[in-house]
């Protein structure tokens, strides 16, 4: 919590005019029963009618100073803590853009989400209180003593009895439940997951005729969480009762002793009335403190969270000196490529030579978690590689700047990521200035254009998050076209045409062929039959190259290609 | 996913829909703790509330929950009374010890201790009992609101399972999940604070004011003057607050949309240079954010501290107001002090009130969609046939079926179809068109329209639901699995399976090799969409779940390319083992499936257009004979 509070910097003016104001307002607010005292025992006891009326007129005039003062701290205490939020928010979306995808999934994308979202909201919440209560309250309590003292120095001492037993019973109280909350949480977890399940499976249920089971796992998790929820809040029960009752008692206990003191001499009623209302504001501000104490933990968790994430340096960084590069084509050269994943025991990829040339089509096969989505998410640099170089034109990749790379490369990845927003937009993320006829040209190439048309606004069609108004193989069509309107000199594509039926994945790589003219195109494929006609096929197992060459070479004597072509049995062809 | 998202795009929205549940249930998680009121609770009423439709009515249904539990809320509603009356009654008690040592004192005569004495122990009774009820009032409810929950989630849950699947087909997951968990909990909270927060409050008041009557209508007066003030200072904030908090909900809700966005694109974004973009949108809503942010907690902010104020205001009053009649005689001077703690302990059930008075109604609008849930039809119960399944043959037999999901637009117009027992059926068509439908009809997921479909000429709704997914088996390439063992996971096949039966499917399966491989073997869990597994041994998995249950009919859908292809070797042989001598129906993209298939339907936007051998099919020359041949036509 504490190191994330630095990012408070920026605020330091307005953070210490919130104690300032904060501090007056309470001394305003703790002069009250004072200037109350005065009234009973100099106005009432002297029958002085004009000091009751100006001692009043004081009390007014301090109330609404103490409000103002009030509105003030809220005022900075609310943009303090809001603009604390946005700055972490910030710092924190900035940093995962910079991220590689190594350090991306690291921490995984949901959970960076929630991160970003949630724990920054807490965090922001938490600090927003603090700087309203956590100042009050313990200027509250501190003055709250040091006026109770200068009244009566004897009767104060009740308080170091009251205070202790109170701080004692939230802390027990407490100690008890919050292990409690996290435990009820775990059980939320666990029904909103059965449930989720249930719902996503509801076909597997019926089929098997498992509704019963499902009925009872439920059931059980229902049970669980209602007993702990009923713990949690048997426990809660006890805290405000307790310390009602502490308070009222302290009350009891300073009237008694008080009646003594006054029976003695040594007091004025006044001012035992006054020792009241200090003693309802120094127990307030210890039960407000402790509810603090509460709150912190929680915007802890989050804290940790998030400076996590803010501490992660982006190990991807741009060359201070980067080469340019100008060639109207791009010729892709792996040189002993070896690329492991972080902390992982084997390389992903292992020893790759290869060079894809210009106006070619160099593809990737083998099986799955044999490399080839690796291999082809590290020419735009999405992972540094751990020896051997990758060239572009002869430039090792590590020397330019990381834009100036991914411009040149159009990539159309496994799964087809789309972003809210129209057609038309989502094909121009591939390129900013492209025109509507470019955009319709590259979705008639892709294959879209059909569908697309088919919809009532066309290319102003609005697409859900992630697309999810779409099917499959229109989310692949459309990110087909985002590449191939960027017009790059390397295309990549990872395994793109899997959605696509047969008949579709032929006319869209026939088109490809007549589009994408010069251009170094690497595909990545499970098919056979999408791979046969490409100029160079590189055959991968286990991360290592076990064979280059053309559909018939590798037929000829490569045994694993020979094998995968086996496995999808091309008699068919004779057909 | 269901088994549809493949085919019709229709469906296919539905099934994608379930990433939008995915952006709703991130909200779930975080629970705040029930129970005890948490300092300056009004934060509640900031919130804008949704207003439920049927006030009336779904009031009336949601207290008829609590009906079972009638003698603990008699109980929870005496002690709450209790409690609130010795606390309204005990500052007059501290009050009159007040006076009677002022009056000692300025008689100049010693202090009554023994008069004192007897008002500070009734001042102990009153105190120990007022804490003591408002304990037990707070326990018993605990009691009381999670059960009343418990029953109502649990009825949600079972209503679900009655359901017909065209309304999972029909309704995001997410919306589903928002009722059963989000309303939920909205019920639950009010039910926890409002419910008791609502008795205290308005008795408090009441006592308050009778007991401020009581000592000197004249002073009750000068604090009725501040009732109204509090209430315009609440109102006015509250108006105010909603608006700005309308609009920070929405920019936090823009602002986690782009967020989610971008993280998931992480990728894309990166492929395409697209950082800075994201970076500068992210600016402007975080700006907007902010904005909206600042001003909402601020106005929100304002409210205790205003109502602290006219409390003050109140004191003030009291004090001057109150001093002068002492001097006239009119009154005693703890009455005054009685009257301070009064009129400070009148500020905070109003705002309590505000706030209830918003929660009680998110909490019906909650109510509201949960009863609507409820009421929704179910499935007809069914009772099962006099029938023995077990002699039934595997012959399938769709006899003149007409269907469609949109009542009066059939998509299948006059299916007549024969398979034999042991005979293989494979579906083709494009993306899209329809495929999964036979399967719906086929378990009965969705009911023909017209015509029937019978197993050995025994038609389909003649047998109970139940009886009718008993005598199949379906792989889909949506492989379903629960968070369990994988031990459990095969076994859910069937009930009562031995161990020995689990191992032997695997083995069939191909499973055994690789779950062996597992650092927990059998006993390994999956996770949440079992992500530690590959999709190739995820399939593996519900090929030797489909063993365990020993159909007579198989429904298979064959791997596409998310498999690789030694896995998918396993998968095929497999599955070539599960289908030995059943009837199985395989939507196939295979070609080795297709060819040796007895029968193939063809279909195409919905409908079976062509059906026949692969022979038959390719002399016909026609839709099929295109689609085959284009896969070898580039």
């Amino acid at each position: 919590m504490l190191s994330i509070l630095k990012y408070l910097k920026p605020y330091k003016l307005q953070v210490s005019l919130i104690i300032v104001l904060t501090l007056i307002g309470t001394l305003l607010e703790l002069y009250l029963p004072t200037l109350m005292a005065d009234v009973v025992d100099i106005g009432i006891v002297n029958n002085d009618i004009p000091y009751i009326l100006r001692t009043g007129l004081w009390m007014l005039v301090c109330a609404i100073f103490a409000i103002g003062l009030t509105v003030l701290v809220n005022f900075f205490a609310s943009r303090v803590a809001m603009g604390f939020g946005k700055d972490v928010r910030r710092k924190l979306f900035v940093n995962v853009e910079n991220f590689s995808l190594q350090e991306f999934e690291k921490i995984g994308p949901a959970s960076l989400i929630t991160r970003s979202t949630n724990d920054v909201k807490q965090i922001q919440d938490v600090l927003n209180m603090m700087l309203r209560m956590m100042t009050r309250a313990p200027l509250m309590l501190l003055g709250g003593i040091i006026l109770a003292v200068s009244r009566d120095q004897t009767l104060s001492l009740i308080f170091i009895v009251a205070l202790p037993v109170l701080a004692l019973t939230i802390y027990l109280i407490s100690r008890k439940a919050i292990p409690l909350f996290g435990e009820l949480q775990k059980k939320t977890d666990r029904l909103n997951l059965l449930l989720r399940e249930s719902l996503i499976g509801t076909r597997v249920v019926r089929a098997f005729n498992r509704v019963e089971f499902e009925k009872k796992r439920f059931n059980q998790a229902n049970e669980e969480f209602r007993d702990t929820g009923i713990r949690v809040n048997k426990i809660i029960s006890f805290l405000f009762p307790s310390m009602m009752i502490i308070m009222n008692f302290t009350n009891i206990a300073i009237v008694w002793f008080g009646a003594i003191r006054i029976d003695a001499g040594a007091m004025q009623v006044g001012n035992l009335m006054a020792f009241l209302q200090y003693s309802m504001m120094i127990l307030m501000s210890l039960i407000m403190l402790s509810f603090a104490f509460i709150m912190i933990p929680r915007a802890q968790a989050s804290a940790k969270r998030v400076n996590e994430v803010l501490l992660i340096d982006p190990d991807i960084k741009d060359p201070e000196q980067a080469k340019a590069e100008t060639g109207a084509h791009a010729e892709v050269e792996f040189k002993n490529v070896t690329f492991r994943y972080a902390g992982a025991e084997k390389a992903a990829v292992e020893d790759i030579s290869f060079l894809a040339k210009p106006g070619e089509t160099t593809a990737i096969i083998g099986s799955t978690g044999a490399g080839k989505t690796s291999l082809v998410q590290l020419i735009p640099r999405f992972y540094d590689i751990e020896s051997g170089s990758i060239l572009v034109n002869g430039i090792d990749i590590r020397e330019m700047k990381q834009h100036t790379l991914r411009e040149k490369i159009g990539y159309v990845p496994q799964k087809a990521s789309l972003f809210s927003g129209t057609i038309a937009e989502n094909v121009r993320f591939g390129a900013k200035d492209a025109t509507d006829q470019e955009v319709m040209d590259a979705l008639q190439t892709a294959q879209a254009i059909d569908f697309v048309n088919e919809k009532e606004d066309g290319i102003n069609t609005y697409i859900e998050q992630a697309g999810s108004n779409l099917s499959g193989g229109q989310k692949q069509r459309l990110a087909i076209a985002r590449a191939l309107v960027r017009k790059p000199e390397i295309y990549i594509f990872d395994d793109s045409f899997s959605a696509l039926d047969y008949k579709t994945d032929a006319k869209l790589r026939s088109a490809l062929k007549e589009e994408t003219g010069n251009s170094t195109i690497i595909l990545v494929a499970q098919r056979v039959n999408t791979v046969m006609d490409a100029d160079r096929i590189i055959v991968l197992n286990e991360g290592k190259l076990a064979g280059i060459g053309t559909h018939e070479e590798l037929l000829k004597d490569n045994t694993i290609y020979q094998e995968i072509v086996e496995s999808q049995r091309t008699e068919g062809e004779s057909a | 996913m269901t088994a549809n998202n493949h085919d019709q795009d229709k469906h296919e929205n539905q099934a994608n829909a379930d990433s939008s549940s995915k952006k709703r249930r991130r909200g779930f998680g975080r629970k705040q703790p029930q129970g005890g009121p948490p300092p300056g609770s009004g934060g509640h009423m900031m919130m804008p509330g949704q207003k439920p439709k049927e006030f009336k009515k779904t009031f009336k249904r949601l207290v008829s929950y609590l009906k079972p539990r009638k003698v603990a809320l008699i109980f929870v509603t005496v002690a709450a009374i209790f409690a609130t009356f010795f606390n309204v009654i005990s500052p007059k008690v501290l009050g009159d010890a007040t006076s009677s040592l002022f009056e000692s004192f300025t008689q100049g005569v010693g202090v009554d201790f023994s008069y004192l004495g007897n008002l500070l122990l009734i001042l102990i009774f009153l105190y120990a009992f007022s804490s003591l009820f408002a304990f037990l009032q707070q326990y018993i409810m605990a009691g009381v609101a999670q059960r009343t929950i418990a029953e109502m989630r649990q009825e949600v849950n079972e209503k679900l399972t009655r359901m017909p699947i065209s309304y999972f087909d029909k309704h995001s997951h997410g919306d589903i999940l928002s009722r059963a968990v989000n309303d939920i909990d909205n019920i639950n909270n009010s039910l926890q604070q409002a419910l008791t927060q609502v008795i205290t409050s308005v008795i408090t008041v009441i006592g308050i004011i009778i007991m401020m009557l009581f000592i000197s209508p004249l002073l009750t007066l000068v604090v009725a003057i501040t009732i109204p003030l509090s209430v315009i200072v609440v109102r006015t904030i509250a108006t105010f607050s909603q608006k700005y908090f309308k609009s920070q909900q929405e920019e936090l809700g823009m602002i986690n949309g782009h967020i989610e966005e971008m993280y998931t694109g992480h990728q894309v974004v990166k492929a395409f240079g697209h950082e800075d973009e994201a970076i500068e949108e992210f600016d402007e809503i975080n700006e907007r954010l902010y904005k909206a942010g600042w001003k909402a907690q601020f106005i929100s902010g304002i409210m205790m501290p205003m109502m602290t104020f006219i409390g003050h205001l109140g004191y003030i009053f009291v004090s001057i107001a109150g001093g002068l009649l002492v001097l006239n005689g009119s009154i005693r001077i703890g009455d005054v002090q009685a009257f301070i703690q009064y009129s400070q302990q009148l500020s905070q059930p109003m705002v309590q009130v505000a706030s209830v008075a918003n929660m009680i109604q998110t909490a019906l609008a909650s109510a509201e969609r949960i009863f609507n849930l409820l009421d929704e039809k179910e499935e007809p119960r069914e009772t099962p046939a006099d029938i023995n399944l077990d002699a039934l043959r595997g012959d399938v037999s769709f006899d003149h079926v007409q269907f469609g999901y949109e009542e009066g637009s059939p998509i299948i117009h006059n299916l007549k179809v024969e398979a034999k027992d042991g005979q293989t059926i494979a579906i083709v068509g494009p993306t899209g068109a329809g495929k999964t439908t036979i399967i719906n009809l086929l378990m009965r997921f969705y009911e023909v329209n017209k015509g029937s479909i019978s197993i050995d000429g025994v038609k389909l709704t003649n047998l109970s639901r139940e009886q009718v997914r008993s005598m199949f088996a379906m792989v889909l390439q949506d492989t379903w699995l629960f968070n369990g063992t994988i031990r459990d996971n095969i076994g859910y096949g069937r009930e009562g399976v031995t161990n020995e039966e689990i191992v032997a499917a695997a083995r069939s399966a191909y499973a055994d090799d690789f779950i062996r491989t597992l650092p927990d073997g059998y006993d390994t869990v999956l996770s949440e969409d079992a992500t530690n597994i590959s999709q190739g041994q995820r399939q593996l998995i519900t090929i030797a779940r489909a063993l365990i249950s020993d159909p007579k009919i198989l429904i298979l859908d064959e791997a596409t390319s998310s498999v690789d292809t030694r896995t998918e070797m396993n998968v095929q042989k497999a599955m070539n083992e599960l289908m030995k001598g059943r009837t199985s129906f395989v939507i196939a993209h295979r070609l080795s499936t297709i060819k040796d298939a007895d029968l193939i339907l063809v279909m195409n936007k919905g409908d079976i257009i062509e059906k026949g051998s692969h022979h038959e099919l390719l002399e016909q020359d026609g839709f099929y004979a295109d689609l085959y041949y284009s896969q070898f036509g580039a």
